[in-house]
């Protein structure tokens, strides 16, 4: 195989693992194709370390001497320490981990090699089909259709192949209103609120330009989703100075006098490099173990990641206000379509829809919003925290998605049927996993890679009843109302669970979290005594009765 | 009641909190302890009460066409506005307030006419429920080792001492006496905690007297003994809690600190830990930032940082934890002082203790802990939280650092102590309130001469009757983690600082968690106890089915009961969950549809509240629950009330927002 040709030293003794806090490990490191194994060769095999060549960030070696150091910086924001003995092998393996973590081709990528121990019970690949969400908007409005003109991916790349739009609005038209839109996304249903009947759109910038170019059929288009004599919002994710600018390299934004139905809003949400930057800084600031309270609250204040999660929260918020509130329809773009828009219009979502609060309704909504709306995945995702490399178009998009939910969920703690665990699980398979279902940029990209037959879908897993009960939030209780999280400073926090999780002992927090469990837990144990001895009691007074009574 | 000038103002507009623009029309009345409001609205006829000890400033500001506004700030962390019609009516309540929030004589506070209904008997018992003694016996003393002092009999030694001292059996009243001189405002060294297990000690006092060079020769003395109480160690720790800059400046005044030369056996360290005045500007500048109409994440931060308060509780709690490391590892006792020994070392003394005795972190052994090292040493209460009207330089938040620095812990160690937030917020919630007779004074002398154990009631007793709600449901006294001594990190990237909104933004209730896990899980543990009280009902009647046929329907109300208390305790606390402020710019339409509002209104959600109004005389006469309600109320189909129009949606929050 010709991963054999990147690895020169397969193996090496003596090897040292250091992780903070744990004792250090000596034992066999072994390379594979996709996997560092380091195995201490113990009867118990307690000790061991499985890591993904693909969640390697960075590595940095040193030498002292002949013993040779690598330091592991991985996308989940681990950091090993490796203590190799042996100059050669150390480069060797320095050498091999670096192009191994590295591939170019999608297709070496380990799901594609991957062969699941566990039987599949529900394939996830198809868990979340366009048509069975049909459905249930049919059941509610007839307004909409779906519509197949993106099948074979030719009027948007980005798009899926099934899109839901106005009924009153013919593929023809779609077709133009594509060619007036950033990448041909066209105006498209995120999300339909059934109490009011208010929806929220999505698309990309209208391609106005500087001569304020404009396109009747995506006039047409936006106001089909307004009730007679209703007005919507128009979102814009870019503050107008931007979208202003954006008009040079024609782009633009919705001109009030051909859309005098809409209002728009602009709600600034930072964008690509800067976000990168944000998370560099922020990890970096998490990982200085210096004791000074100023330098760190500084340097958290000037990574500003806290100021994108404000940001994005508040756009989503009013998002979310408008469509409850106001009972106005909503669109939301920036300028692609495929970042800021798809956190607001999902954010506004786990707000306003309870469903979406779910463990199945959240990974429907990933699948919807994020998967199929053609969030690119791969470019943003291809490096974390610990890239050196500047490339344009790594951004934690997708994490500070996460972030987001967390902090709505540390709000409401109640109101969600998945924990914490489960948006970290998101976070890890999102940039490094063995599943098929975050690779790509599009549903085009992985329908050509035939993802679907050649890889096994995160959700085939993760919906299994041994790995859900992991994920399940103990606390909750279904809440079938609007959430309004607070967006002051004082309510947002740092993201612990994440950001600081391999910088400290959890022990407290998670024996505080088992209790919590075991609280819970033996409660419903006696309400299920409670009831099966009240069931028993009630047969045999029946009985009793039955024989007392003359 | 002489110094109210008018009693009663009617059409007062009433602003309770920061973020809100919305005003309650109503009627302001001043009595002689309280500030109340009572709401025009007929059916609820809401009422705040203030009490005038809480109120820490007043502030007339100018006019505008609406009226004369009055803001005034109260130590618990409430921010009011009062907007008053006439310029004249506003001037007098002004005035009368300034009188009567700075009383002159103890006489005037609240706890001398506070009466909750307890008679002369059940008055004595609620004073007697925290005993020192026992709280020193419990250490394992008086041992061969260390025994209790009359030498502060009458007050004779030292006045800002009790009269019963704990000190080495070795140190001889000579020496205490020659000690005592040697020592500032001569608080002689004493026993704060005892490790009975490795006879480690932890003891207070005030600065040395050495200036430049002098020495004493019993002070000497006196340190000796301490090291010899714990045969151990061949050495003692002296930590002085003061930055050096601030201990050599001492000096030049004939104080100071311990020269190493001159006393054998001693390890000398600085901890470096702010004076009252650098905490109190602190202070001042983080609730600063809190008032900030919706600032910036990078404004809140900025601002945070700032005001260097996470940094002085960093420095309080590093300092505790160098004790209780150097106590319970290396098994070595420790002197403690910082210029008088009254604020500083009070604050690391009881965070050491904390994080030693996993006594101190039961709802017991903390109020004990306050007794011990704050109210028995003599901490000045009253010039510190400015009961009576004073130096307003002597004011600074000593305690409410060494509470914050028992959250921070509580966030660190969940499942290690036995009360919860509530508890905490409650405590420093009456150190100002003067409702209760515990903390007035500035010292033991002067409370004894008051006479306050006859005259008033005590709190702990009053926290301990209502102890049920201050449960921490996760603390489990079997837990390694509540055993042990705690061993908290030190990086702010291990143990994570946070700002604690529940305190300084404490009537803010939206900007805090909507639904609260503690409450929750104290709802299903409740549940749990009448579930296993009800299997055990089940049990025996089955074994024994014909005797109990009587009790039937007995059982089955219970049941309902039970039911019924947990939908109530899960929904009853909730709050109206409405939008904040999203968007400066968002404008309502003008078309906006009179029928947007809906029939159920979804904004509405299964809340619970941070602080139920489980103390009822705190929701009584402090009206902590006035958000709550008000959002209550509000909240078209907030609870029992038919739903209203929401059209004229009576969430102003939003209204407001929208027209901005």
């Amino acid at each position: 195989m010709e991963f054999a040709e990147l690895i020169k030293t397969p193996r090496a003794d003596n090897v040292v693992l250091h992780r903070p806090f744990h004792p250090a490990v000596e034992g066999t490191l072994c390379l594979t194709g996709h996997h560092l194994i380091l195995s201490s060769r113990r009867h118990d095999n307690a000790e061991e370390l499985w890591l993904l060549h693909s969640n390697i960030d960075s590595i940095e070696k040193r030498f002292v001497g002949s013993l040779g150091t690598i330091i592991i910086k991985c996308k989940d924001l681990r950091i090993i320490q490796l203590d190799i003995p042996g100059m050669e092998e150390c480069l060797n393996i320095a050498s091999s981990i670096e192009a191994l973590s590295t591939l170019d081709s999608v297709t070496l990528m380990y799901p594609f090699f991957y062969r699941p121990m566990f039987e599949v019970v529900e394939d996830g690949w198809h868990s979340f089909l366009p048509e069975r969400e049909f459905e249930l908007l049919s059941s509610v409005t007839s307004d909409w259709r779906l519509s197949y003109v993106n099948k074979e991916f030719s009027v948007c790349p980005s798009y899926p192949p099934i899109v839901t739009v106005p009924k009153s609005i013919d593929d023809e038209a779609l077709r133009k209103v594509a060619t007036f839109r950033h990448g041909g996304r066209f105006p498209v249903l995120s999300y339909y609120h059934k109490k009011n009947g208010m929806v929220m759109m999505r698309s990309s910038q209208p391609l106005t330009g500087t001569n304020g170019r404009r396109c009747k059929e995506d006039e047409k288009l936006i106001n089909a989703t307004l009730r007679a004599g209703k007005r919507g919002y128009i979102i814009d994710t870019r503050s107008l100075n931007v979208a202003q600018q954006a008009r040079a390299k024609g782009g633009g934004f919705e001109q009030e006098v051909h859309y005098p139905q809409w209002r728009r809003i602009h709600k600034s949400i930072e964008r690509y490099n800067i976000l990168q930057e944000s998370l560099i800084k922020l990890v970096e600031a998490c990982n200085d173990q210096s004791h000074n309270m100023d330098r760190w609250l500084s340097k958290l204040e000037a990574s500003n990641w806290l100021t994108h999660i404000k940001e994005i929260l508040t756009a989503a918020c009013l998002a979310a206000q408008c469509i409850d509130r106001e009972g106005a329809s909503v669109l939301v773009h920036g300028t692609e379509g495929t970042d800021s828009t798809l956190q607001v219009t999902s954010l506004a979502q786990i707000i306003l829809d309870p469903r979406c609060r779910t463990i199945h309704g959240f990974q429907s909504l990933v699948e919807r919003e994020w998967l199929q709306a053609g969030h690119p995945f791969q470019q943003r995702c291809a490096q974390s925290a610990y890239s050196n490399s500047k490339q344009k178009w790594e951004a934690p998009v997708f994490l500070l998605f996460l972030d987001c939910v967390w902090q709505i969920l540390r709000q409401f703690p109640c109101s969600f049927e998945f924990s914490e665990h489960f948006l970290i699980m998101l976070f890890e398979h999102a940039y490094a996993s063995q599943f098929g279902t975050f690779l790509g940029n599009n549903e085009n990209e992985r329908c050509k890679l035939k993802l679907p037959q050649k890889t096994m879908s995160l959700w085939s897993w993760v919906n299994r009843p041994p790995e859900l009960s992991r994920f399940k939030n103990p606390l909750f209780e279904a809440n079938s109302l609007v959430i309004w999280p607070s967006v002051a400073p004082q309510s947002l926090q740092l993201w612990e669970g994440v950001f600081l999780r391999w910088n400290r002992s959890s022990k407290f927090l998670d024996e505080a979290y088992e209790e919590m469990i075991n609280i819970i837990e033996y409660n419903r144990e006696l309400q299920a005594k409670v009831n099966a001895l009240r069931r028993q009691l009630a047969e045999l007074e029946t009985d009793d009765g039955m024989q007392e009574s003359p | 009641m002489e110094h109210i000038r008018t009693p009663k103002v009617e059409n007062v507009r009433f602003i309770d909190r920061i973020s809100s623009r919305k005003a309650a029309l109503g009627t302001l009345y001043l009595t002689a302890t309280h500030v109340i409001f009572v709401e025009n609205v007929s059916e609820t006829r809401k009422e705040t009460w203030i009490l005038h000890s809480q109120i820490s400033s007043i502030e007339k500001q100018a006019t505008t066409a609406t009226g004369c506004p009055l803001l005034i700030r109260c130590k618990n962390f409430q921010i009011i506005q009062l907007i008053i019609p006439q310029e004249r009516d506003c001037h007098d309540v002004y005035i009368s307030l300034i009188r009567l929030t700075r009383p002159v004589k103890y006489e005037e506070l609240y706890c001398f006419s506070f009466n909750p209904k307890l008679d002369k008997e059940e008055r004595e018992e609620g004073w007697k429920l925290v005993d020192l003694n026992e709280e020193y016996n419990r250490m394992g003393i008086p041992n061969n080792y260390w025994q209790i002092s009359d030498v502060n009999r009458e007050y004779g030694v030292c006045d800002s001492y009790p009269t019963e001292v704990y000190v080495p059996r070795s140190a001889t009243a000579h020496i205490i006496v020659g000690s005592s001189k040697f020592r500032s405002r001569r608080r002689f060294p004493a026993l704060s905690y005892y490790c009975k297990d490795n006879h480690a000690s932890i003891c207070r006092s005030s600065q040395p007297l050495s200036g430049f060079s002098a020495r004493c020769l019993e002070d000497e003395q006196m340190l000796q003994a301490i090291r010899k109480a714990n045969p151990g160690s061949d050495f003692i720790y002296v930590v002085d809690t003061r930055p050096k800059l601030n201990a050599m400046a001492n000096r030049a005044a004939g104080k100071g600190y311990e020269n190493e030369d001159n006393y054998s056996n001693i390890k000398f360290q600085f901890i470096g830990i702010e004076n009252i005045h650098v905490m109190r500007n602190s202070l001042q500048k983080m609730l600063e930032v809190c008032e900030l109409r919706s600032p910036s994440m990078s404004d809140f931060l900025w601002g945070l940082e700032n005001s260097g308060w996470l940094k002085h509780i960093k420095a309080i709690m590093d300092a505790g934890i160098f004790i209780a490391k150097a106590v319970a590892e290396e098994g070595v006792s420790v002197l403690v002082h910082c210029s008088d020994g009254w604020d500083r070392t009070a604050q690391v003394c009881s965070v050491a203790s904390l994080l030693l005795d996993p006594y101190y972190r039961t709802l017991k052994g903390f109020m004990v802990l306050i007794e011990k090292d704050w109210v028995s040493f003599g901490h000045k209460f009253n010039h510190r939280y400015g009961n009576l009207d004073g130096d307003p330089k002597e004011i600074s938040p000593v305690i409410d650092q060494f509470i914050e620095c028992v959250w921070q812990l509580m966030e660190q160690f969940p499942c290690a102590f036995e009360f919860n937030e509530r508890f905490l917020i409650h405590i420093q919630h009456h150190i100002y309130s003067c409702q209760f007779g515990n903390f007035l004074c500035n010292s033991q002398k002067e409370r004894q001469e008051l006479k306050i154990q006859e005259r008033t009631y005590s709190l702990w007793a009053h926290l301990w009757k209502n102890r049920v709600d201050y449960m921490n449901p996760l603390y489990r006294a079997d837990h390694g983690q509540t055993q042990e001594t705690l061993h908290p990190q030190t990086a702010p990237c291990n143990f994570l600082y946070k700002f604690w909104s529940g305190m300084y933004n404490r009537f803010e209730k939206g900007m805090h968690p909507r639904q609260s896990v503690i409450d929750y899980l104290m709802a299903v543990k409740e549940e749990t106890q009448q579930l296993e009280e009800e299997l055990e009902v089940l049990e025996e009647r089955l074994s024994n089915l014909k005797k109990v046929q009587v009790n039937n329907n007995k059982v089955k109300n219970m049941q309902q009961d039970r039911n019924k208390a947990l939908r109530l305790s899960a929904s009853n606390n909730s709050i109206a969950n409405t939008p904040q402020e999203y968007s400066n710019n968002l404008k309502s339409f003008p078309s906006r549809s009179p029928s947007q509002g809906d029939e159920e209104d979804s904004a509405l959600i299964l809340t619970q509240d941070n602080l139920k109004s489980s103390d009822p005389d705190l929701s009584a006469t402090s009206d902590q629950e006035s958000g709550v309600e008000d959002l209550n109320c509000r909240s078209p189909s907030g609870g029992c009330l038919p739903s209203e129009d929401s059209g004229k949606d009576p969430d102003s929050d939003e209204a407001v927002f929208l027209t901005a």
